[in-house]
């Protein structure tokens, strides 16, 4: 772990409203790490994703980046600096090909042309550098690809910028046992490879699985953000669903207003198989 | 402080699965592309070889020199209306207009030659600008205002009609009688110019095709084979040689004139099938047509001003509409109510949909408008020579672009159970 953080979050805020969705949210994702975030529905993962993505601007709060303060206004910005989104609905485009979609926006020309052959070069290597060995023909169109073909091709095409800084939204959520393996593989791959990962998800198991540091965000505060190898599986669910667990989470009175928490309803899925907690 | 900015290390290349394709695996390739529902231009193809074979056993005079020449002059503003449709087609919107768009800069072509004694290029030039504007306006209803394509261009289906009355005074013929504006679609190119371009064009696609081989064949890129080229060069040669050798022959029946040649608006057609051929698959802008027709928010958050491109192509489509209008004027040597009306825009539309450009955007080329035109020009022509009403033509023609529809549906289902799309 390095001394300090690719990216730094500190006291972000952000409403739409009367509603407040953030609050003083402190978040820190570092180089070569798979920073899980976690929450349940409506926690504000997707919303403080769209802060550092540039799609919405914060309120208040500082965001560091390499330890300088940064701005980001527009996707643009966070472009920039080598942050990239996979989004869940992945925004690949089915009738164009894998080499076509990588480089969809920020194509390579020659003069007027399309230098197709560099393109196609260079997503050649970066999927060659992910080891995906999957694909038949980096010329096949997206429609033919499976699932988890379709978030590889999604990931390749965040990583093929130079990225610092990958954000997975929700990747594994519409895949199968042996996909979501493939790419959980690939997630930690990135993260190998120096990349900071911060990986949303719903799924306990995987963000066992692959995180170094797991995030817990609770109706817009975060609750904590721990080492993935100093919690267990229902601590990270309690906190999520409670807000707090034991001596961890939120101090007193803050965000329990509305008896949601409440203690240990047995903790949903305690036999915790996952395991995988060797991290 | 600052940690080192991480790099991702690269193993040496290793393209995935790189088998090298033979001509029997690009065969096989194709046929299980078509199985899958990727049926392209095929039954263009198909439909167009059917119908040549029934036509010439019901009146063996659609097979005269004389005849085969009427079919490119009047296919030709049918063909290039529906070349600005693929653009359209291909975001998934619609552009009714596009026949009474051409009307209307048939109208001012006229208005201005004919009425106002300006020079050719002027008109045209008028006629051209119409075009764009026209495009403009339409493009700006539909892409900032938001307005469904096919309300704004039904809307303006019905104004253009008007515009079109108002421009030629009521229910008038203003006649186009300017020499070189007669030319483009009534007279013809001297043989030897017929094969000189057709020796340049055959030659050209060679170099480029070889050329595009070679490259990808140094860098180590998986290549097809290069006898698929060569057949498809030598292809395109027979054919384009064929169609030339046959516009070539002597086809007046009076002695004391010839005429023969290529009609001018043959190359007229091609020279746009390759600029917009060019554009659609080797520019960026190109590329960002299809990822829009595509997927819509992929292309906006891949950074592509989506509103700019939705603009574009029916500025495309409606100065293709221009050009389309001036060839129709041209051919009838005169412009009034009707032009570019009844059923030219369902012939455009019916064009690119039976050359395989599908309805739901996303998927189609150039070259489908020149197909489909090639349909439909044959089956207007050859209901003429059996002597059937119009009314039968319309019912035929009405089916065919059914029977076009039907097969972009069905293979776009098969596709999506195959997993193709």
């Amino acid at each position: 772990m390095s001394a300090t953080p690719l990216l730094e979050l500190r006291g972000i805020d952000k409403s739409f409203g009367p509603v407040q969705v953030l609050r003083d949210v402190d978040f820190s994702v570092n180089p070569g790490e798979v920073t899980a975030l976690v929450g349940d529905n409506g926690a504000g993962k997707s919303t403080l994703v769209k802060c550092v993505a540039g799609i919405y601007s914060a309120d208040g709060g500082e965001v560091l980046f390499d330890g300088r303060p940064v701005h980001i206004h527009n996707p643009r910005d966070a472009a920039a600096l080598g942050i990239e989104v996979v989004y869940q609905d992945l925004a690949l485009c089915d009738n164009l090909d894998i080499v076509q979609n990588m480089f969809l926006g920020r194509e390579k020309r020659s003069g007027l042309v399309l230098d197709e052959p560099t393109m196609e070069q260079m997503a050649a290597e970066t999927l060659a550098g992910l080891s995906v060995r999957t694909v038949k023909s980096l010329r096949q169109h997206v429609s033919s690809l499976s699932g988890g073909q379709r978030q590889t091709v999604a990931i390749a095409k965040a990583v093929l910028w130079n990225s610092r800084i990958v954000i997975l939204d929700e990747p594994t959520a519409a895949l199968g046992v042996a996909q979501t393996a493939q790419v959980l593989e690939l997630v930690r791959r990135l993260a190998d490879n120096g990349l900071a990962v911060v990986l949303i998800s719903h799924n306990m198991n995987d963000v066992f699985a692959v995180s170094d540091q797991i995030a817990m965000l609770y109706l817009g505060q975060m609750v904590a953000q721990l080492r993935t190898s100093d919690v267990t599986h229902a601590q990270v669910v309690e906190l999520i669903t409670a807000g707090r667990s034991g001596g961890l989470g939120l101090t007193g009175e803050t965000g329990n207003g509305n008896g949601n928490g409440n203690g240990k309803q047995d903790s949903p899925p305690t036999e915790t198989t996952s395991a995988g907690a060797d991290r | 402080m600052s940690a080192a900015p991480p790099t991702i290390v690269v193993p040496p290349v290793e393209v995935p699965a790189a088998s090298v394709p033979t001509v029997g695996s690009h065969v096989r390739d194709y046929l299980a592309r078509v199985r899958g529902g990727d049926i392209g231009a095929l039954p263009a193809v198909l439909g167009l070889i059917v119908l040549c074979v029934v036509f010439t056993a019901l009146r063996p005079n659609f097979m005269t020199e004389g005849n085969f020449a009427n079919l490119f002059t009047q296919g030709a503003a049918v063909t290039l209306i529906a070349m600005g449709l693929v653009f359209v087609l291909l975001l998934g919107e619609i552009d009714l207009s596009a026949g009474f768009a051409s009307g209307v800069c048939a109208a001012v072509l006229a208005q201005l030659v004919t009425l106002q004694g300006f020079p050719w290029y002027v008109a045209v030039a008028a006629a051209l600008v119409t075009g764009v504007v026209i495009g403009l306006v339409i493009g700006f209803l539909v892409a900032k205002i938001g307005i469904p394509s096919f309300v704004v261009t039904l809307a303006a289906f019905l104004a253009f009609q008007g515009i079109v009355l108002l421009l030629i005074k009521g229910g008038t013929n203003v006649s186009v009688r300017d020499e070189v504006l007669v030319a483009i679609a009534n007279r013809n190119m001297p043989p030897w110019l017929g094969w000189a371009l057709t020796l340049l064009g055959v030659a050209g696609y060679a170099v480029v095709q070889l050329l595009r081989h070679r490259n990808r064949g140094a860098l180590g890129l998986v290549t097809e084979p290069l006898a698929v080229v060569l057949i498809r060069i030598g292809v395109l040669g027979v054919l384009a040689g064929t169609a030339v050798y046959l516009l070539n022959l002597e086809r007046s029946r009076n002695v004391l004139v010839s005429l023969k040649g290529v009609p001018i608006v043959v190359p007229i057609i091609a020279v746009l099938l390759v600029v917009l051929t060019f554009v659609l698959q080797r520019t960026a802008y190109g590329r960002h047509v299809y990822a829009v027709g595509g997927n819509r928010e992929a292309a906006r958050r891949a950074g592509i001003n989506v509103d700019r491109i939705r603009i574009s192509v029916f500025v495309i489509c409606s100065f293709m509409a221009a050009i389309g209008g001036i060839v129709a004027a041209s051919r009838a040597t005169s412009v009034d109510a009707n032009t570019g009306g009844s059923k030219v825009l369902l012939y455009a539309v019916g064009a690119a949909v039976i050359g395989g450009t599908s309805l739901f955007g996303g998927k189609g080329r150039i070259v489908d408008a020149v197909l489909g035109g090639a349909v439909i020009a044959v089956i207007d022509n050859g209901m003429g020579l059996l002597g059937r009403s119009s009314g039968f033509t319309f019912v035929v023609t009405g089916l065919v672009l059914l029977l076009a529809a039907s097969v972009d549906a069905l293979s776009r289902r098969r596709a999506a159970a195959t997993g193709n799309r």
